[in-house]
């Protein structure tokens, strides 16, 4: 059975103001998809309702995973059935070693039935693959030490998620702007360990704003977001338009989308001043 | 490695655990209810001490009841006539595990006690109700001139070194608990560590209160001689009753020229425990003292450990986690006294408020005139795990010499919807998680303990946390 993702016209707001206005997406598994769009168009809050963040309301529409609501799940229940994301901006969690965060996570997702208090992967096993994982995305073995996202730099940021990514093999993925913040070669690497870990092999939803990602990672589908809704999507050429010419064709296309964008970056602009 | 645990039985108060169990003993002796000079009197007559420990008692029992309760602190709501003072659970103690009667046997095989004692102890005092009722140390240390008894029999056989620092440190003046400490002591360890004698393991007394409406009153002496070196570890249950029990304990420790002792306490007590203790050090030239100090428990704990730093070079460290849950207060702090030029001093104070518990942090930093070039670095942070809960901080500073360096730092974090949100996005259940966050909050000092102590107190802080998400 081929897993799908299903989006059916949803709706999210944050506090009371509307962000999302009526989402359509349907996700296959082994398909990839490129979400672009201007900043303010609601990308990130698309893959925050998709995780279940609590912040994020859904106030009508549905997302299902294998005919199953995913709306009725916590987070935690989301990532067992087999959502992820790669954030933009990981919390850090000082104290807690990767290694041991890593460990509960990987056994969580592996063993969705696990209760509270069960044994977890065995501590040999575990370490073995993990260093293999680590290895294969060039990270020092430090790094399993180190408290999770406690001081690190975006790139290692960025890896760290890669990194889960790898361990915990989603049947889909969210990754907002993990190709954000770092250098060309890393850039680079990062695409290259995404398309290795997870292109062709889960249901990638990436949201970027470079190329390189998905030149590594080529899109089935490419939808442009603008205004809360998805205005247009196309295949891959129409990623390679958006890196060449920019977004003054769909803005242009779309003007009321494009109001309702203007409107929610002003917003924005002024809760930041308040 | 705390969450690989298996669940425990939970109580209606949600943190029950393997410490709640009473243990059914006849006792050869229990004092009346209650306090004054007869029941004084009738302590210093069981233990057939000499006159200057009674007339110590007596005039203790004066200033205990000529002093006021402290205004400051937590509410202290106990009838001082409702409790039992002295309880003698066996006429004798007990040099293997056993001599010690059966049920007071199982009751620290229960604790694990005889077990850690195989493993990785130097040495052990077990005292249950009023009394040592198990000790031990290995050979080597004996012939080396290391002492480690309890206090009673100090009196008795060390009564010169006893002598010359007992009450010395912490006098019946210092304050009403102090006082009442002073009047009805029973038990406790006496240390001395000779000079150069530096010891490996750790040695650990286990303090257990079994009956109800019991007071315990351990008092300890650490004397750690020049250049040696010790660690001393403390550990502290009581099962659950719905009347007050109250532990007051005295401890005073002496760390002579570069020497160092390290005094680790990780109590547990029973909710039901007020555990108002006083400790105090003399650190002399180039020494070292850490208070390491584990509050977990009781219904009300205010301790503060203090570190007088008396000579150039001294260091006083002090490492205080505190976790209270509902109908807790911890009154958790510490003292660093700089009494000489050169003199360092840190305290890092964690604490953890969940379910409508309140923690404190009360601290004071004193720098005396000429204790030039000295050193001060205090760091208190507070994590809060719901809006019911509270965290106070009662920073006190004096200084009286200009050329210090002080520093203070001080946070209040509470979990953040967003950091729990992270880890439930991995697959983390909410329990697991904010288990996770608080485990990781306090990591920086439980990776001062050592292994066996760090599990331990992994597991304490899981305890406290399981039924903590509703």
């Amino acid at each position: 059975m081929t897993h799908v993702l299903k989006i059916e016209d949803l709706h999210v707001s944050v506090g009371d103001k509307p962000i999302l206005r009526g989402v359509n997406l349907t996700i296959n598994h082994g398909e990839t998809h490129a979400l672009m769009g201007p900043n303010g168009s609601g990308k990130s809050t698309l893959g925050l309702a998709i995780m279940g963040h609590p912040g994020y309301e859904v106030t009508s529409g549905s997302i299902t995973l294998d005919g199953k609501d995913v709306l009725e799940m916590g987070p935690d229940e989301r990532a067992r059935a087999g959502i992820f994301m790669a954030f933009q901006r990981p919390m850090a969690i000082p104290g807690v070693k990767m290694a041991d965060f890593l460990r509960h996570a990987t056994t969580n997702v592996r063993r969705p039935d696990r209760k509270e208090g069960e044994e977890l992967i065995p501590m040999r096993e575990f370490r073995k693959e993990l260093r293999e994982k680590m290895e294969h995305l060039r990270m020092d073995s430090e790094f399993a030490r180190r408290y999770v996202n406690d001081g690190f730099s975006g790139g290692e940021m960025k890896r760290a998620e890669i990194l889960q990514l790898a361990m915990l093999q989603p049947k889909f993925a969210v990754l907002d702007e993990t190709d954000s913040g770092l250098d060309a070669d890393a850039v680079r690497l990062a695409s290259e360990s995404i398309a290795d870990i997870g292109h062709q092999k889960m249901g990638l939803l990436i949201i970027t704003h470079h190329d390189k990602l998905l030149e590594h990672n080529p899109p089935e589908f490419t939808h442009v977001m603008l205004g809360g809704r998805l205005v247009e999507t196309g295949g891959k050429e129409l990623a390679v338009e958006l890196h060449q010419h920019g977004y003054d064709r769909i803005r242009k296309a779309y003007p009321d989308a494009e109001a309702l964008n203007q409107k929610l970056l002003a917003e924005d602009a002024e809760e930041a001043l308040a | 490695m705390s969450t690989d645990a298996p669940a425990e039985p939970k109580s209606e108060i949600g943190e029950i655990n393997k410490y709640n169990f009473r243990t059914e003993t006849t006792g050869v002796f229990k004092a009346k209810k209650g306090i004054n000079r007869e029941i004084v009197n009738q302590i210093s007559d069981i233990k057939g001490e000499p006159d200057w420990m009674r007339e110590f008692r007596l005039r203790s029992l004066e200033i205990f009841e000529s002093k006021p309760m402290p205004k400051w602190g937590g509410a202290i709501d106990i009838d001082f006539q409702d409790i039992y003072y002295y309880l003698k659970p066996t006429d004798h103690q007990g040099k293997t595990w056993d001599d010690v009667p059966q049920e007071i046997k199982d009751t620290f095989d229960k604790l694990g006690i005889p077990e850690a004692e195989k493993k990785f102890l130097a040495g052990v005092k077990a005292q249950f109700e009023s009394e040592v009722v198990y000790g031990s140390l290995e050979e080597d240390l004996a012939k080396k001139g290391v002492i480690f008894t309890d206090t009673d029999t100090a009196v008795r056989e060390h009564p010169e070194l006893l002598r010359e620092y007992f009450g010395k440190i912490i006098p019946p003046e210092d304050n009403k608990f102090a006082a009442l400490n002073s009047a009805v002591w029973s038990g406790g360890s006496f240390i001395y560590i000779p000079k150069g004698v530096s010891i490996d393991f750790p040695l650990q007394a286990y303090f257990r209160i079994n009956a109800e409406s019991m007071g315990q009153f351990e008092r300890t002496l650490i004397l750690v001689d020049e250049g040696a070196n010790v660690h001393y570890v403390e550990g502290c249950t009581a099962p659950m009753y719905s009347t007050e029990s109250l532990h007051s304990a005295v401890v005073e420790v002496v760390v002579k020229r570069n020497a160092r002792c390290r005094y680790t306490t990780i109590q547990n007590w029973a909710n039901n425990i007020y555990n108002l203790v006083t400790k105090r050090a003399y650190a002399y030239g180039d020494a070292t003292m850490e208070w390491v100090d584990g509050n977990l428990g009781s219904k009300l704990t205010m301790k503060y450990p203090a570190v007088h730093m008396k000579e150039p070079g001294a260091r006083g460290e002090i490492l205080s986690i505190a976790f209270s849950s509902a109908g807790q207060h911890q009154d958790a702090g510490a003292k660093l006294v700089h009494e000489a030029p050169n003199t360092t001093g840190q305290i890092i104070s964690k604490s953890i408020s969940k379910n409508g518990g309140r923690s404190s942090y009360r601290g004071l930093v004193a720098v005396h005139p000429g204790a030039h070039n000295s050193k001060n670095n205090v760091v208190c942070d507070a994590l809060i795990l719901d809006p019911e809960s509270r965290s106070d901080t009662y920073p006190y500073i004096e200084i009286s010499e200009q050329d210090v360096q002080i520093g203070h730092e001080a946070s209040v974090s509470r979990i953040g919807e967003e950091q729990m949100f992270y880890l439930l996005s991995r697959g983390l259940s909410e329990q697991e998680a904010s288990t996770m966050i608080v485990n990781g909050f306090i990591e920086p000092l439980v990776k001062e303990l050592p292994m066996e102590y760090a599990i331990e107190m992994n597991r304490l802080i899981q305890l406290q946390m399981e039924g903590s998400v509703g």
